[in-house]
């Protein structure tokens, strides 16, 4: 049974182990970015058809709870990077401490979507259940409020999957710390963990002002 | 060919990858590459018959003008799972599959693949999409076309829509796991002394499919999502009732599915670029640029994807630019096809069935790819699309380019993989069986598409009757000739002649290992300090230069 830091059977090197794993997962970050680059030209046209729906949908968003939930995943990724600092400069019992950091402030993150997602239920602003938009639209308007909020929660809702793998992959190498099995010399996963997480964070970096955001200055 | 020694005669090794280990958990949990490649040949061998028996229905059912064989709706569902059984199930992954898996590792001097358990997973995933497809056939089938164009697909069919896009989209991991795996491959583990300008030009052109593979394949990805979601929740992202835009479907799907066709003859290319200099006993001719036109085809085929739009009202404009590339990206296809013929000239040519599978590809392909230029041609395409003019034109591509690759490779490769020599003179007269039948089907079909014949008819007019007949009678040749293969190819594996290592003899670091290989696939790590394609220079193989060697194919990079 393999044990993490040690020399899988068909390569060569340490070195070369660690090359195609970090290689390895920056490939997998460029199909999640053609993955969810489906999206977001699905959006773009749609929100260049219908601006007005598409703003006036944005409004009903919470600006707040989205505005913390930037902040709050900004933070992990700080966290995220001090781990994997943490163990490149062998501060073995601190790298714990920033994964379960980071851990709370995805956690947190998952709980305000959670929030939020009651919300727009209880408001009739999810798709496919009854959807309703504002009492008194227009067909055209409900139906193309719809897609909006098909959008919104496609989009974070692929988001939120992916956090939910990225807090798995979290547990996994907070296990793995606890037993020391990460040092100055050997941290790959933790490296590509953080690869993962940056991305994801990256993704919602874009999410949030292009849902959040249309023409609130207005 | 007539030698005055006696053939060596083989004995198979003692141990080897397929008897390393026994049971049907060494098999269904193996992490070797060469075990899992095994796994995948039988996947697409099965979803190759079953595509295959849909399209035998089709052409019984075009015999007669208004259809022999099933109702209009039936007819749908027939080209339907005919398409998408063989694109998604069998085409994209049968070569790197099958003869990627195995090879590539063995090519750079590798134990193995660089994720093994990856590929294993890659393996399940597959048949996990493949039994979500089967289930969808199973149960009421699927009548979209495989281009599953909205809101059809997304509202109005009444087919099992929503499982086979969730299979298709499961599918599509399965290709993204592997073309990761291979790049990363090719980039960490070759083996020292193999830089990439010694790499086998079968490792360049996985390469270039694993490109795409990468980049083209999360597309469609979340596009049959969307398409699945919009189905069951009765969402609008193409559905125009609902503000909804059909043509974004189309661009999306099209943004992936050209760059597919590509995934399926660039492998082939790979193969083909294996074959003839090992039956022209010559070094490849112009290896850096067969090398770099992989490359090109897999980057210029993602902008072109709106050809298959110009009747949707696009732009004349968008359309000239998308025509235009549409000719260019023909470019580096043509340099390889030059550079296969300048390899056979002067060479020692000998026809053994690789060779022939080989030379059918080029002349098939040639006349495939030249015929998509007619098609990428503005004027002439309002005529042509939809009709059998694009059938022909993408069989000749698909079945007389890929398909032929696959078989040849399948043919050069077997020896290796098995140990055991097929009957080479069955194989000779399947191979022109196979190359009859495939023109006798398709040829007419040119002819049909020139006269107006449109594509996913279940009738027509009774002037195109001849014709259909022909195409007919060619399919059920064109059927004897794959039949034919995958019976001696059984019968081999139990009662063939030994190989030995090199019966061709061909250069390359996956004949310098024993027919099968072991398990770690070579016994000392290689050290590669030769040229690829040296057929002049290895006396060790009988292949010796009167004269000075022949300089390296490339420089020393």
């Amino acid at each position: 049974m393999h044990r993490t830091g040690e020399l899988y059977g068909h390569f060569q090197t340490l070195e070369q182990q660690k090359d195609s794993a970090t290689l390895g997962m920056w490939i997998f970050l460029a199909t999640e970015i053609l993955f969810f680059g489906g999206l977001f030209l699905t959006y773009s046209i749609n929100r260049q058809t219908y601006p007005g729906v598409f703003a006036d949908a944005s409004k009903t968003l919470d600006l707040t709870l989205g505005t913390l939930n930037t902040a709050v995943l900004i933070a992990s990724s700080l966290t995220m990077a001090m781990a994997v600092w943490s163990a490149e400069a062998g501060k073995k019992k601190l790298i714990p401490v920033y994964l379960i950091l980071t851990l709370i402030l995805g956690t947190v993150f998952l709980g305000v979507k959670a929030v939020e997602y009651h919300a727009k239920y209880v408001e009739h602003h999810i798709p496919g259940l009854p959807f309703q938009f504002e009492p008194g639209s227009t067909a055209a308007t409900n139906a193309h409020a719809e897609l909006f909020f098909s959008l919104y929660f496609g989009m974070t809702g692929l988001h939120a999957l992916h956090m939910v793998v990225g807090v798995g992959l979290l547990l996994w190498l907070l296990r793995q710390s606890l037993k020391g099995r990460f040092t100055a010399e050997y941290n790959t996963p933790i490296e590509n963990v953080g690869l993962y997480w940056h991305f994801v964070d990256i993704v919602w970096i874009y999410l949030y002002p292009l849902l959040y955001l249309i023409d609130r200055h207005k | 060919m007539a030698t005055t020694t006696t053939a060596p005669v083989h004995t198979m090794p003692r141990d080897h990858y397929l008897n390393s280990t026994y049971g049907i958990r060494s098999w269904l949990l193996t992490t070797d590459h060469k075990r899992i490649a095994w796994l995948y040949l039988a996947g697409v061998t099965f979803f190759f018959t079953l595509g295959g028996i849909f399209a035998a229905m089709i052409r019984v059912h075009l015999l007669t003008p208004s259809g022999l064989l099933v109702s209009p709706e039936t007819y749908n569902k027939l080209f339907t799972m005919h398409g998408v059984a063989m694109i998604f199930f069998f085409l994209i992954p049968s070569i790197p599959a099958v003869l990627g898996n195995f090879l590539i590792p063995l090519m750079i001097g590798a134990k193995d693949v660089a994720f093994p358990k990856l590929n294993l997973l890659s393996w399940y995933v597959y048949i996990i999409g493949g039994c979500f497809v089967l289930y969808s056939f199973a149960t009421g089938g699927l009548d979209t076309g495989w281009t599953f164009y909205t809101p059809l697909s997304s509202v109005y069919s009444n087919s099992a829509v929503a499982p086979a896009v969730i299979g298709i989209f499961i599918n599509g991991f399965s290709s993204i796991l592997t073309g990761m795996n291979f790049a990363v491959t090719i980039h960490t583990m070759r083996a020292p002394g193999m830089t990439w300008f010694r790499l086998p030009l079968f490792v360049w052109a996985h390469y270039a499919t694993s490109i795409i593979f990468i980049l083209g394949t999360p597309v469609i990805a979340i596009t049959l999502l969307l398409v699945a979601l919009e189905r069951t929740l009765h969402l609008g992202f193409f559905n125009p009732a609902l503000g909804g835009d059909p043509i974004l479907f189309q661009h999306l799907f099209w943004f992936y599915s050209h760059p597919a066709v590509y995934i399926m003859i660039l492998p082939a290319m790979g193969v083909i670029s294996e074959i003839i200099p090992t039956f022209a006993r010559k070094p490849i001719f112009g290896y850096t640029f067969i090398a770099a036109s992989s490359i090109s085809i897999a980057v210029i085929g993602f902008f072109v994807w709106a050809h298959h739009m110009f009747l949707t009202g696009e732009s004349t404009y968008a359309a000239l630019a998308f025509s235009l590339l549409s000719f260019l990206v023909a470019i580096p296809s043509a340099v390889k096809v030059f550079n296969w013929t300048a390899t056979l000239y002067k060479g020692s040519i000998s026809y053994d069935t690789p060779m022939l599978y080989a030379l059918g590809f080029i002349g098939l392909f040639l006349i495939g790819g030249l015929t998509g230029l007619f098609l990428a041609c503005l004027g002439l395409d309002i005529d042509i699309h939809d009709t059998y003019f694009v059938i022909a034109h993408f069989h000749y591509i698909m079945v007389g380019g890929a398909i032929m690759g696959y078989l040849g490779g399948l043919h050069f490769w077997w020896p290796k993989i098995t140990g055991k020599l097929y009957p080479e003179f069955l194989a000779r007269i399947a191979a022109v069986t196979l190359f009859v039948g495939f023109n006798l089907t398709f040829g007419p079909q040119f002819l049909l598409g020139l006269m107006g014949m449109p594509r996913r008819y279940h009738n027509y007019p009774p002037e195109f009757q001849v014709l259909n007949v022909l195409s007919t009678a060619g399919a059920s040749i064109l059927a004897l000739g794959y039949l034919l293969p995958m019976v001696y190819f059984t019968w081999s594996v139990r009662y063939g002649k030994a190989a030995g290592p090199n019966p061709w003899p061909a250069t390359g670091l996956e004949w310098t290992t024993a027919s099968p290989p072991p398990t770690e696939n070579f016994d000392v790590t290689p050290v590669v300090d030769w040229e690829p394609y040296d057929y002049k220079n290895r006396p060790d193989l009988g292949l010796t230069a009167p004269a000075a060697p022949l300089a390296p194919a490339h420089g020393d990079d």
